[in-house]
């Protein structure tokens, strides 16, 4: 197949014009948002719940007592975590008997995929959040993997106010983003949904059905 | 069904257009989806300008495209992404075949790709004992009628509720009958994680490669694209080599452009970017990640300079939803994978104008697609010119394939004669002249030859009494 690839790129180097190779100038300037964290915080909030996100306000001290509330209400097998970081260390400290077990996410998918597809509810952090959009920012890692966010039908996201930035292009720029991409990240602004019938919108088609951010604000 | 044969349009227009439920169960849908894309670019002056930031991108990217694509294989290697180039269907197919036999696979999880519906690899897949199923919900329920997608972004919006219903009683065991969207959607919830677990290659398509990092960006709003990429231990990517963009900070503008344009969403549930394969430590992802670049024509198109313009394309579909022609045919009457406008411009070009030409006709230049296009595709000018292009020999390198197809000594000597006329004024007056006279006889042109076709959908006009050019000289305007 290396024979397409000289074919292509032969192609395409002989058929470049003096056009092509001449300075391109920009004739467009970005125009950019600026936002206070507050109006960061209430635009985020505002927009995921649009998209049927349930957004909680909290604070550093009280979110796990948020989070507590929450799974009380709820009926579920247990609740996905990731036991090595600082946000697990936390939950495990604390952890009641009357609430979903906590499972940690310590094996490979070769390993506990059947498992992992069966349980109801994970938490993560997050890396950041968009306000512009209205979404969340991942960036999966060996302590918390992708399917975190993926394979239960609730999703609990701990968010940072001040980690929310006005924009992706914000993001991007004020992160570095370039210099260090990760495997993977993601932008999730609410739980999976489709309009592939009828246009009409219905959630949790193949990913989490609920999708709840936890903002600790102060 | 696509295929590369010469298609019979005059048949499929026909057929679309004398089926009712059809033409209910889109116009209503083409309707809500532009009124959704309005909403969400509600301000002129902003779309215009994040519009012409989204064209420069685009016009940015073409420009340096060898150039580009080198980059972004050299940074996918250094990555730890496996790159494949393929200039035919035919070798793309072969490449993922491969890879998924290295593997000893016979279970395939798609994500929606058009590219792979360009290159029928279901298809060819089943042909080597593969099954390849697709897991976005409007493909799932397009691949359980075999039938093919008849939108780029809504696939099986051409099906009301009822037909899925019973599209899903029929083939899905043990399925009840409902016509109840949630219901509907949580047997094929069901049904899917089912075969998320047990997939044993993840194929998915790409929306924009960013060439400085090395980075796939998938847009999706279900989660199955996500499941696709991450759960089997071997996700195969396939792109037509267009779609690259150079930095990481072109993206945001895109990505705004495309779902406001699609589905006028600020932002899809999901924006996925993928820059390696599962990294020592890292617990899930796939081990092995592949990237295949597709030509079929591509780098042809790319060096025309105005047919490059095509290539400008980021699949968003609004000219489709805001086309005249494609809302009252759907997507299938097109005969080919990609319909509407971006269709007509795009076929032509890949397929040869022998074979999909009839498709550059399709249209009512109209200008609704140029107006929405988010990277100002000038789709009308394409379409003049593979129109020309069908009737004339053209002696250029770029010429589409298949130019002059139409031409015929009977219609060249007619343009001869036509263009003798006008060159002179007495020819002229006394042709109009005698048309007139005639109309008195004859008031309508007569259905014969070519005209015979024409007529068949159409009230042929009366002949003037007098000629547009007497009736400009009377009123003083210049005439020439
Ligand atoms: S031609 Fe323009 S409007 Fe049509 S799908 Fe492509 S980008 Fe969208």
């Amino acid at each position: 197949m290396n024979n397409a690839r000289a074919n292509i790129l032969a192609r395409l180097w002989t058929a470049i014009s003096p056009d092509d190779l001449a300075p391109f100038e920009s004739s467009v300037a970005g125009s950019a948002l600026e936002l206070s964290r507050t109006e960061r915080v209430a635009r985020l909030k505002q927009r995921m719940e649009a998209m049927h996100a349930e957004v909680v306000i909290t604070s550093a001290n009280g979110w796990i007592d948020a989070l507590k509330a929450t799974l009380r209400q709820r009926l579920l097998n247990g609740l996905l975590y990731a036991p090595d970081t600082a946000l697990g260390k936390a939950l495990a400290a604390v952890w009641d008997s009357d609430l979903p077990p906590l499972v940690g996410y310590t094996e490979t998918i070769e390993q506990c995929k059947e498992r992992l597809f069966a349980i109801d509810a994970s938490i993560t952090s997050t890396q950041g959040g968009l306000a512009d959009v209205g979404a969340l920012i991942l960036w999966p890692d060996s302590d918390e993997p992708r399917l975190m966010s993926l394979a239960p039908a609730l999703h609990i996201a701990v968010l940072d106010a001040a980690k929310i930035h006005d924009s992706l292009a914000q993001a991007i720029a004020h992160e570095h983003w370039r210099e260090k991409m990760p495997t993977n990240i993601l932008l999730i602004s609410g739980p999976s949904k489709t309009a592939d019938i009828e246009l009409v919108l219905t959630f949790g088609v193949h990913g989490p059905k609920e999708l709840i951010v936890l903002i600790l604000d102060g | 069904m696509a295929n590369s044969s010469v298609v019979d349009f005059p048949k499929n227009f026909t057929k679309a257009l004398n089926d009712p439920q059809l033409r209910h169960n889109l116009r209503s849908a083409m309707d809500t989806l532009g009124m959704r894309r309005r909403t969400l670019f509600s301000d002129p002056v902003s779309f215009e300008q994040l519009r012409a930031t989204g064209d420069e991108i685009r016009q940015r990217a073409l420009r340096q495209l060898p150039e580009l694509l080198e980059k972004l294989e050299k940074k996918c290697t250094e990555n730890g992404i496996q790159v494949h180039w393929a200039e035919t269907p035919a070798e793309a197919n072969q490449i993922c075949l491969e890879i998924i036999q290295r593997h000893n696979a016979h279970r395939v999880i798609k994500g929606k790709s058009m590219v792979s519906e360009e290159m029928h690899l279901n298809h060819f897949l089943a042909e080597h004992d593969v099954e390849a199923l697709e897991t976005d919900l409007g493909e799932y329920i397009i691949q359980l009628d075999h039938e093919t997608p008849s939108h780029i972004i809504v696939p099986a919006i051409h099906k009301n509720r009822d037909q899925i219903a019973r599209l899903f009683h029929d083939k899905i065991p043990n399925t009840p009958y409902t016509e109840v969207v949630e219901e509907l959607n949580a047997i094929a919830r069901k049904v899917l994680r089912e075969k998320f677990l047990a997939g044993e290659v993840g194929v998915s398509g790409v929306n924009f490669a960013v060439a400085e990092t090395g980075t796939l960006c998938l847009v999706e709003n279900e989660g199955n694209g996500r499941m696709c990429t991450t759960a089997p231990p071997v996700h195969i990517a396939v792109m037509g080599l267009e779609k690259v963009v150079e930095r990481l900070d072109d993206v945001p503008p895109l990505l705004r452009l495309l779902t406001g344009s699609a589905t006028g969403q600020l932002i899809t549930t999901y924006f996925n970017m993928i820059t390696s394969p599962r990294k020592a430590g890292e617990k899930d992802g796939p081990k092995e990640v592949h990237l295949v670049l597709l030509d079929n024509g591509r780098s042809k198109i790319w060096a025309d300079p105005e047919l490059r313009q095509t290539l400008k394309c980021i699949r968003c579909g609004a000219c489709l939803n805001h086309c005249p022609v494609y809302t009252r045919l759907g997507g299938h009457a097109y005969g080919y994978v990609y319909p509407g406008p971006i269709g007509s411009i795009l076929t032509p070009q890949i397929e040869g104008l022998v074979n999909a030409g009839a498709m550059a006709t399709a249209s009512t230049f109209c200008g609704a697609c140029e107006e929405v296009c988010p990277v100002k595709i000038p789709i009308t000018d394409i379409l003049r010119r593979l129109r020309n292009e069908s009737y004339q020999k053209v002696d250029t390198p770029h010429a589409v394939k298949g130019h002059g197809y139409k031409l015929s000594v009977i219609e060249s000597l007619t343009w001869k004669g036509w263009a003798l006329n006008n060159m002179m004024p007495w020819a002229n007056a006394l042709s109009a002249k005698l048309l007139g006279l005639l109309s008195a006889q004859l008031p309508r042109l007569p259905k014969v030859g070519l005209l015979k076709y024409w007529g068949q959908s159409r009230t042929l006009p009366k002949f003037a009494a007098r000629s547009l050019h007497a009736l400009a000289k009377e009123k003083g305007l210049r005439d020439e």
